[in-house]
């Protein structure tokens, strides 16, 4: 496996120690992190396939610093990735050789909570859960819930435009943002949005959440509040087959019924899980739900019966409904355990994200089951229900040569399944170095080009976080292979797990 | 003007006329039913109108997406979705008779161009939170498009937020994906009397911050009325309205409204009725806790407001000078939109809240990114860019 990245600038390694001089005079102490082995916990994000240390780590605590190390970096054409938490699913924080990696760790303050404007206002190192945490006495809560949220960095969510189980009926984080801080890469420090609604002008806010940080760096963020639910209750349905677990879902949303949260897993994803939580997921079905209610107690009482009674109608096999929010935990566990217990199936696995149309899941289920076998690599799959949002976790060996690849590879052809039937490339994972060369599957040369255009209106020399998004290589249609575009060279290719 | 309108039915059409203006150097002034043509300054640029872009492309109700021509009328999206028992939950509402032109029928693409949504604005989100995706043509006469027709997208720039509220400044928009929602199955709305303004907003906090899920929040200070409005399930709303009056027994008494006096109060609101015939009109967001303290010397000098969104949108009728109006605006931490007023004051006052120079200047960077030789830069929201 070779990743391809930017080549490295020459001029600018020859000029390492002048650069590290510069950001230590912006940053002093232990801000400025040099040397091998403390930049190797820099390496990768959560995408653990890909790694490259960074030339050099700086972890600012100011805005003023943030500003000043990216208007020197802009004076002297060097390359900046920015890092939050480090949990991106799709390479979004891989350093580069020749790149300050910026760390926004430092960043962990929350800043003030207003309960008549329903606001936090935090600083982007501060993690997901962290919020909910700050907030949650008062009875309030910040919706979105990416599983890694114990870890995960707000300003990241902002960056990746970070789901959750709960999005269907609470949104992304797109939804749930309402003013943010960003330094450009000229060192410019913008405000965007606040503690109101709506925009003055172009919903530049709507446009930098999800844009990888390739548009600038988030230094505060301001979040919307909900008030928690009086209550919450899970059912457990199981299904003979994924056809009458998918028409339960459709049947659901006809009802009037946007559930808090509806998760599907197939076979194997059911075995896995039970076999690693162990808290009686029905093995004899082909498809298992879990259907989230929540709102005051009578809405849960009512949104149950009526479930129950739509899943019957579908075929149903087993339906449990939580008595308890222990036994609603419960639930949660083995689906929240899903990674994790699959990957006990074998020793790596490659977790995809494509979106697709849910109408569509029996048929890109049956094709991803040829597909594996086509491969010669087990799969399971795990489904947001509610939005169409699945994730195949593809088994693989990286000791095992070629496995890898041929993962990759199997990996690549459900995400152009996904786009085939009307669907997207990632549906909250973000696209990163991992599915960068896939763009041209779902936008032609008109469309990207105009998303570069948008990105060089705020980044001119394309300095900040590059290699990510948009596609290195250049598509040669008549012989349909890849080849290396002019200046984009493979970067060293370094050691995996 | 003597040029002909423009009326293409294609996106080749659309793209033609687009390069054609491009090379000429004329300017287009996008526009769908012409019913928010009282904002902004007057302009004498050639209009391209973009109703032939019309009708229900794909509608699949249980996907919760629909695909419409951006040139369809409003009424008749929101009439096909309501046939399946759905709804566009960002709730536009239609601005025609504010703007002294009732007989002009609002599009689905001026409504999501102008980023108009209603009372629940406040808990559903609005336009730009129901643009899954689009096709438009850019100022380059290029058909691109953004997002996609799916619900949960994160592929690349979120350009549909952006091309929501855009104004008809980056590129026309030929096509529409939006997400669709349940249709509420009942309907409740309680109301408070007597509060005044600083009450009613310390009261809707309150009721928003608790579990009774409210879904709309508003408040007219000339009738003195705050309005909350539940909906869900029947068994849920009852419940709900069963807890409020403890909820909010420290702020209010409340007490429900007959649904069909609910149903014209949430017109009116989502309409601004109440100020239809105010000679000059603001629209102020701003954060609900500033929201009573900008109102009252305004309200004190006898200018009539409208609360809705909590206190987060403050309609203001007022001729107050605009310095005044958006130096207010801006210590609320908000901003302040000219909606309506006499053709010499709009073409003197920017529609807009003026940006600080920064931000002005990327936006500037962004449109041109967009529309690179001013196609689309008519004059009506300030002067194109000298570039």
């Amino acid at each position: 496996m070779t990743l391809l990245m930017p080549e490295p600038d020459v001029q600018t390694l020859a000029h390492r120690d002048a650069i590290i001089a510069a950001l230590r005079a912006i940053v002093p102490g232990e801000g400025v992190i040099t040397g091998n082995a403390p930049l190797r916990a820099y390496e990768s994000d959560a995408l653990t396939a890909y790694r490259q240390p960074p030339m050099v780590v700086v972890l600012p605590e100011t805005t003023a610093q943030v500003a000043a190390i990216l208007s020197y970096c802009h004076a002297h054409n060097v390359r900046v990735v920015p890092r939050g938490a480090g949990t991106s699913l799709s390479g979004g924080a891989l350093p580069l050789a020749d790149a300050v990696l910026l760390g926004l760790s430092k960043f962990n303050r929350i800043l003030d909570v207003c309960h008549t404007d329903r606001v936090a206002v935090v600083q982007p190192g501060v993690t997901n859960l962290a919020i909910t945490r700050a907030v949650e006495a008062d009875g309030f809560y910040y919706a979105p819930d990416p599983s890694s949220q114990i870890a995960c960095s707000i300003g990241g969510n902002v960056a990746e435009n970070s789901g959750g189980v709960h999005c269907l009926k609470y949104g992304l984080t797109t939804n749930n943002v309402l003013g943010i801080e960003i330094v450009l890469m000229d060192g410019e420090i913008i405000r965007l949005g606040g503690r109101h609604i709506d925009p003055a002008g172009l919903d530049l806010l709507g446009l930098i959440v999800g844009s990888e940080g390739l548009l600038g760096v988030v230094t505060e963020v301001t979040v919307r509040l909900l008030p928690k639910p009086q209550a919450a209750r899970a059912a457990l349905i199981g299904f003979p087959t994924v056809e009458s677990a998918g028409q339960c879902v459709a049947d659901v949303i006809a009802a009037g019924i946007i559930p808090a949260g509806m998760e599907m897993m197939d076979r194997p994803a059911i075995h896995a899980a039970e076999a690693f939580v162990n808290i009686g997921y029905p093995l004899d079905v082909d498809a298992l739900l879990i259907v989230e209610m929540d709102g005051v107690a009578v809405e849960c009482d009512h949104l149950t019966d009526e479930i129950v009674r739509i899943a019957r109608a579908n075929g149903a096999v087993t339906t449990r409904i939580s008595t308890s929010e222990d036994e609603r935990l419960a639930f949660w566990a083995g689906r929240k355990a899903a990674f994790p217990a699959v990957g006990r199936l074998a020793p790596d696995y490659l977790c995809m994200d494509g979106t697709i149309p849910r109408r569509r899941l029996p048929e890109v289920l049956r094709r991803i089951t040829a597909l594996s076998e086509q491969h010669g690599l087990g799969v399971a799959n795990v489904f947001h229900a509610g939005d169409g949002n699945l994730h195949p976790l593809i088994l693989y060996d990286a000791n095992q040569p070629g496995q890898l690849d041929r993962a990759e590879a199997f990996g690549s052809d459900i995400l152009r399944l996904c786009v085939e039937v009307g669907g997207v490339l990632t549906g909250e994972h973000g696209v990163g170095v991992e599915k960068r060369e896939l763009m041209p599957v779902m936008f032609s040369d008109i469309d990207i080009d105009q998303q570069k255009a948008v990105k060089a209106a705020f980044d001119p020399r394309a300095l900040l976080n590059p290699g990510k998004m948009f596609p290195l290589l250049h598509r040669c249609a008549e012989v349909g292979r890849m080849h290396v575009h002019g200046g984009a060279l493979p970067f060293p290719d370094l050691p995996r797990f | 003007m003597a040029d002909p309108p423009l009326g293409p039915a294609t996106t080749a059409e659309l793209a033609e006329i687009i390069i054609a203006a491009g090379r000429s150097g004329s300017r287009l002034a996008i526009h769908g039913g012409n019913s928010k043509a009282g904002i902004g300054a007057p302009v004498d640029t050639v209009p391209l109108d973009m109703r032939g872009f019309a009708g229900v492309i794909d509608y699949d109700p249980a996907e919760l997406v629909l695909t419409v021509g951006a040139g369809t009328p409003l009424r008749d999206v929101l009439a096909a979705v309501a046939a399946e028992g759905q709804q566009l939950a960002f709730e536009p509402g239609d601005h025609a008779a504010l703007f002294g032109n009732p007989a002009a029928t609002p599009t689905i693409g001026g409504a999501i161009a102008a980023g108009i949504a209603g009372p629940r604005r406040l808990t559903m989100g609005g336009a730009r939170d129901h643009l899954l995706g689009f096709t438009a043509v850019s100022g380059r006469g290029e058909t691109l498009i953004g997002g996609a027709k799916v619900v949960k997208n994160v592929t690349g720039y979120d350009l549909p937020k952006l091309l929501a509220n855009s104004w008809g400044r980056l590129a026309a928009l030929t096509q529409v994906t939006l997400k669709v929602l349940p249709r509420p199955r009942t309907t409740l709305t309680l109301i408070a009397t007597g509060l005044t303004p600083a009450a009613a907003i310390a009261a809707m906090a309150r009721a928003l911050g608790s579990a009774a899920d409210v879904a709309a929040a508003a408040h007219n200070p000339a009738t003195a009325t705050t309005a909350l409005r539940l909906e869900g399930f029947e068994p849920s709303v009852a419940a709900r309205a069963a807890m409020l009056p403890a909820i909010l027994a420290d702020h209010c008494r409340v007490a429900p409204l007959d649904p069909a006096a609910a149903d014209a109060l949430w017109h009116g609101i989502a309409n601004v009725t109440a100020l239809a015939d105010a000679p000059v009109l603001w629209r102020i967001n701003l954060p609900p806790s500033a929201a009573a303290t900008f109102a009252a010397p305004f309200i004190a000098a006898g200018d009539r407001t409208l609360f809705d969104w909590a206190g987060g949108l403050v309609w203001l009728a007022t001729n107050t000078d605009p310095a005044t109006i958006r130096a207010a605006a801006a210590a609320a931490g908000g901003h302040a939109m000219l909606l309506r007023a006499p053709a010499d004051t709009r073409a003197q006052v920017p529609a807009f809240h003026p940006q600080p120079p920064a931000v002005a200047a990327l936006e500037a960077r962004v449109r041109r990114a967009f529309d690179p030789y001013g196609v689309f830069e008519t004059g009506r929201f300030g002067p194109p860019d000298a570039d």
